[in-house]
């Protein structure tokens, strides 16, 4: 039944945004704490331990097959109902303080992304890092 | 005639939402394959005209929803609002590989705290830059720097004016603007084709409507892992921005 897996997914997500605002309460934050990535690792765990035992079928799945197809509509429906009208008329400061940000952080991306990697694929790599570790002391 | 037609699309506002957006999907999948040859993709144009629209719809209604204020098209609030977003975005992490999150953990949690930090510290100088020395304002600013839901959570807590508010919020919203439009360009040089780096870019990023239309329009498969690490940044940064970053602010500013 295709209902089935919506309801695993609704199911998954109810419960990560539960866990994420008692976190928030715990450490006393207006937020939610992690709510959807708590969501996401239950839905694998779930998903993957119903197929391993076989009580998903491909109907099930199809439920939750359609609402990642649906994700890039979603996304241009979030787009459209952004305030980008505040975010030009911030000004100079605004500008520049989220397109600094922005900047930045992309620089920072391969250099992290090598933090924990196994020996070799670090060795692979060891070129392009020198070459990109140089700009970024620059930019500090 | 056109009185029944409006009531009908008003009063089923998701369903125009959802035939909206489709045209606007095929228009852009059009555009994409006739003007850049396939080379920029459909889905990172269907984003812009989104956010061209939403800047239309802003000026032309005066509220803060984009093509949502338009009564009309208000379908596009619920399609693309918090839960169906959320929903979709946990959706796909179906058929994600456990294993790969599980190499990626550790520079998944340097790159949150970098990317708060980062942030953080960029915005509160461009505040200083600009004149507002005080610590209360620059914590807030730089905490819009974060993501423009811990700027305002970080104002209200210390107490910061509505015009750094609304400063600090317009930070957030460039950020989040910028994230969307820029990620497919930015994606080759940064090496953003792997799960490993798409969990960093979400942890140093960090706005989750940034990330999930910014790794949208570069590759779909990447989405599930930036958006894992992206989910806990808003979290980190209400918690941090008014405790240690606004101590650390006044320590230094000697306010």
């Amino acid at each position: 039944m295709v209902v089935y897996g919506v309801a695993l997914l609704a199911a998954c997500m109810l419960a990560g945004l539960v866990v994420g605002d008692l976190l928030g309460i715990l450490i006393g934050v207006k937020a939610n704490v992690g709510g959807v990535g708590i969501a996401m690792l239950l839905l694998i765990l779930f998903s993957d331990h119903l197929k391993r035992t076989l009580r998903m079928n491909a109907l099930a799945e199809q439920g939750i097959l359609f609402w990642s197809a649906m994700y890039i509509p979603i996304v241009v429906a979030m787009a459209a109902q952004q305030d980008v009208v505040a975010a030009v008329k911030g000004g100079p400061a605004a500008l520049i303080a989220g397109v600094l940000a922005v900047v930045l952080s992309f620089a920072l991306v391969p250099v992290i992304a090598r933090i924990g990697q196994p020996a070799d694929a670090r060795r692979d790599t060891s070129q392009p890092e020198a070459a990109c570790a140089m700009p970024l002391k620059s930019g500090e | 005639m056109f009185d029944v037609l409006t009531s009908v699309l008003v009063k089923n506002g998701l369903l125009t939402a959802f035939a909206v957006v489709g045209a606007t999907i095929w228009v852009s999948y059009w555009l994409s394959r006739v003007l850049t040859n396939g080379r920029l993709h459909g889905s990172a144009i269907a984003i812009m005209i989104g956010l061209a629209l939403a800047y239309a719809g802003g000026v032309s209604s005066g509220g803060h929803n984009g093509l949502a204020d338009i009564k009309l098209l208000s379908g596009i609030g619920f399609m693309g609002g918090a839960m169906l977003r959320d929903f979709a975005i946990v959706s796909t992490a179906f058929g994600v590989s456990f294993g790969e999150i599980r190499k990626a953990g550790l520079s998944g949690v340097v790159s949150l705290f970098t990317g708060v930090l980062l942030s953080f510290v960029v915005g509160a100088a461009v505040a200083l830059a600009f004149g507002y020395s005080d610590p209360v304002s620059m914590t807030t600013i730089g905490a819009g720097a974060v993501t423009y839901i811990v700027g305002p959570v970080t104002g209200a807590a210390l107490g910061a004016s509505s015009d750094v508010m609304a400063l600090s919020i317009a930070a957030g919203l460039v950020k989040s603007v910028l994230v969307m439009i820029g990620t497919p360009f930015m994606a080759p040089y940064i090496g953003l084709d792997n799960p490993r780096s798409a969990m960093v870019f979400g942890g140093l990023m960090g706005t989750t409507s940034g990330v999930a239309g910014g790794l949208a329009a570069t590759d779909p498969k990447l989405v599930p892992y930036g958006a894992m690490t992206a989910t806990f940044y808003t979290g980190l940064g209400c918690l941090m921005g008014p405790s240690v970053l606004f101590i650390a602010t006044r320590a230094l500013m000697g306010g």
